[in-house]
């Protein structure tokens, strides 16, 4: 055992220096040559921040694409799912009650047409995305409100989806926050 | 749909298409051999020599042991101390308070066993001082004993009698120059290219688009949630682990992290194969392994993509599956994937919350902790298959009237009397903390902790209890990964899980080197026809055999009380 502190303690040591210091300001060097020096890469609308690209944020009024339910309302200073469990009858209530809710605000959309993703929560709280058919069942409200053909909200909509990986892997996302500032600029 | 499938097969081909190689080359490190890193050899020499190190010393078992529990006893002060004085030191922007003595203790040791329980939130429990000087060093550190612990078992399975079996200081070394640190330093960069903060700046404040004012949390983050995943540590940067959108951005890195955490395992497996030139052996125990995976996966694959039948019957349609605690740009089958691949090999980390998932999920993810031998963490993965193996060799030996043997050594008493031991501990570790907690939670509702027991659950009935099972389950396995609802930030949460988390480490290693050891030292007597060959698919049946009977017997009580009747009140 003693014969073995001496080593320990040195060799730990060593080790720290180059685990945790050396390392992460390596990462952090390479880092400034991305898009956004590391940092995180925001949006700007009109040279205000309006938020991060990948962070998603809330976005309830009827004029916008609602993003989805959060358990953190998108402060992205922390971050956490529901943690509800399937059979929660809680849980279930809540989900109902954002059925009728979205009913209201979507007037003529049939229930089993709502995609899931409307009425749950995220596991990060931020989820950024919507698939293409969460924000296209909004069409028809937000062409309403802003008096905006649902063509053209259409076209906008496919403008901002992003495919599968090289056409080939995982699902098609539509980035909220890109698909509202975009919205906005269309009036 | 159907790129979401072929995102999850693709995934995993490209997993066991570099592992091959990469066992190759891991055993050619361990073996001394020339390898593409030795231009890591100088580097190395400076370790040494600052460390005071012999390289060329030879120690028996009980000595490595020694040397491994020594330097891990050192980490646990050492991070215990300054988790417990983060909020007076440097590099806290902002401005995060120092832990409690129960939580510094629990988080000391989730980090130093490599499980990374979390009883905080990343971006409120630790400092950037102690997420990269406690939480990362400890996650190459943990991972580096892991491997060279395994190593360690390798080389009693060499045909020459040793009473030596390695040096556990160079394999520790050799382990983060040549395999953790390079590869950690590839997968930062590719997250650092795809959006993942990596600088020191805190937490920004911004007003949104609808007028909110919001915070955004962020760090150098990339390097550490690499080598989360390389080491299967699975502790996140961010509160919610690989589910936060700048932790895991989009697909291309989902499937990175994904390869990440489960190639060095099934490399390992490869390893053992060159390492002792018994390739064929190899195959077997990756069979198995794959095997018992599939069980597992499938299922989960299967209902996630079902969607919740309780939603369903309010008459949402569901065709892109269950949502909740999900993230659409994973999609139910990679989140599906992820949650079995991160049980299975103890890493922990998650992209989806488990506390969400169908209770067929929940069902199969604590199945794959309780068995926690399918590829398992890096290097535990094998040691735990370990003494399942003595088991069915001994098992298999007694049906067929032959001596059990282990490449040319007797499996005597002693050493099954260790893998019954290591075996029955953590269904005893598991049941035992489980039970403990439901008795606090009925008779002790009101103790007052930081979170009362009655307090402790998020779900009422059957989810409830599996939030507790899971939590104690995790933490034997060292798994790391939460039904998260739980209030776990307290007294009772973190001490409990401090101590299963030690045991649940430690005699997974002390028992298999130690038979290693045993083994290693007895005579060597050649294969002959009276030898029960252990690489045949007959043999790997009986492992399968051993494995699903002392799993079952031992765990499907729990699993009854809980998911199970879950799953089937939701009919």
């Amino acid at each position: 055992m003693k014969s073995h502190i001496g080593p320990a303690i040195r060799l730990t040591v060593v080790m720290l220096v180059i685990i945790a210091v050396i390392y992460p300001l390596v990462v952090a060097g390479i880092a400034t040559l991305t898009p956004g020096g590391g940092k995180g890469e925001t949006v700007t609308v009109n040279g205000k921040v309006v938020g991060y690209k990948l962070v998603g944020q809330k976005f309830t009024e009827d004029r916008y694409f609602n993003s989805r339910p959060s358990a953190v309302d998108y402060n992205a200073a922390g971050s956490a799912g529901s943690n509800k469990g399937p059979s929660n009858p809680d849980y279930l209530k809540a989900v109902q009650a954002r059925i009728d809710t979205f009913l209201v605000h979507n007037p003529g959309v049939r229930k089993d047409d709502i995609p899931a993703e409307l009425v749950t929560a995220s596991g990060s709280g931020l989820d950024p995305d919507l698939s293409p058919a969460g924000a296209k069942i909004q069409i028809a409200r937000i062409a309403k409100v802003r008096g905006i053909s649902a063509d053209r909200l259409n076209q906008l909509v496919d403008d901002h989806t992003e495919g599968p990986l090289l056409g080939l892997f995982g699902p098609a996302t539509v980035n909220v926050l890109a698909l509202n500032v975009a919205l906005d600029q269309i009036n | 749909m159907t790129t979401e499938w072929m995102g999850v097969i693709v995934t995993y081909g490209i997993t066991v298409l570099l592992a091959i190689p990469l066992g190759k080359f891991l055993a050619k490190v361990f073996k001394d051999e020339p390898n593409a890193f030795d231009f890591m050899k100088p580097l190395e020499r400076l370790i040494y020599r600052l460390g005071g190190i012999d390289p060329g010393r030879e120690m028996n078992w009980k000595e490595n042991l020694v040397a491994l529990l020594t330097i891990n006893a050192l980490w646990l002060v050492y991070a215990f101390v300054l988790l417990l004085t983060q909020g007076s030191l440097p590099l806290n922007p902002d401005g995060n308070p120092s832990q409690t003595p129960d939580l510094a203790f629990n988080t000391a040791i989730s980090f130093l066993i490599n499980c990374n329980l979390q009883h905080y939130s990343g971006e409120s429990g630790v400092t950037y001082l102690t997420q990269l000087g406690v939480l990362m060093f400890l996650q190459f550190v943990s991972a580096a004993t892991g491997i060279a612990a395994a190593v360690l078992l390798f080389r009693s399975f060499m045909p020459k009698p040793v009473e030596t079996v390695g040096n556990f200081y160079v394999l520790f070394v050799k382990s983060i120059t040549r395999v953790l640190l390079p590869f950690s330093l590839v997968v930062a960069t590719i997250l650092a290219f795809n959006g993942t903060p990596a600088s020191f700046d805190g937490k920004d404040t911004l007003v949104t688009m609808q007028d909110d004012t919001v915070g955004v949390s962020r760090g150098p983050a990339a390097g550490f949630i690499a080598i989360k995943h390389l080491g299967t540590n699975g502790g996140g940067w961010f509160g919610t682990n690989s589910a936060h959108p700048l932790e895991n951005p989009n697909y291309l890195t989902n499937m990175v992290e994904m390869i990440a955490q489960v190639v060095i395992p099934i490399a390992m497996i490869f390893a053992l194969g060159f390492f002792i030139n018994r390739k064929r052996f190899a195959w077997i125990i990756y069979g198995v392994m794959t095997v018992g995976l599939l069980m597992l996966l499938v299922p989960t694959l299967v209902t996630e993509l079902g969607g919740n039948p309780a939603i369903a019957q309010m008459g949402i349609g569901q065709p892109t599956g269950a949502m909740e605690g999900k993230e659409v740009r994973f999609g139910p089958l990679a989140s599906a994937y992820w949650s079995i691949v991160t049980t299975v090999i103890s890493t922990g980390s998650v992209n989806s919350m488990h506390d969400s998932s169908m209770a067929m999920s929940g069902t199969m993810e604590l199945l794959g902790m309780m068995v926690n031998a399918f590829y398992g963490g890096v290097g535990a993965g094998l040691l735990n298959f370990y003494y399942f193996l003595i088991i069915a060799v001994f098992i298999s030996g007694l049906m067929v009237g032959r001596t059990p043997e282990l490449f040319g050594r007797k499996v005597e008493a002693r050493e099954i009397k260790i893998a019954s031991i290591v075996a029955l501990l953590s269904a005893f570790l598991v049941k035992g903390g489980t039970a403990l907690a439901a008795w606090f939670f009925i008779h002790y509702g009101d103790a007052s902790w930081a979170v009362k027991p009655s307090a402790w659950l998020n779900n009422p009935g059957f989810h409830g209890f599996t939030e507790m099972l899971y939590e104690i389950t995790s933490s034997n396995a060292n798994n790391g990964s939460g039904f998260e609802g739980l209030g776990d930030n307290n007294f009772f949460w973190n001490y409990a899980t401090g101590i299963v988390l030690i045991m649940g480490r430690y005699i997974p290693i002390i028992g298999p080197v130690a038979i290693a050891g045993l083994l290693a030292r007895k005579k060597y007597v050649p294969e002959s026809a009276g030898t029960l060959p252990v690489d045949t698919p007959t043999f790997g049946l009986m492992i399968f055999a051993v494995i699903f009977i002392i799993t079952a017997l031992s765990f499907f009580p729990a699993l009854a009380l809980g998911p199970l009747a879950e799953y089937f009140s939701l009919k």
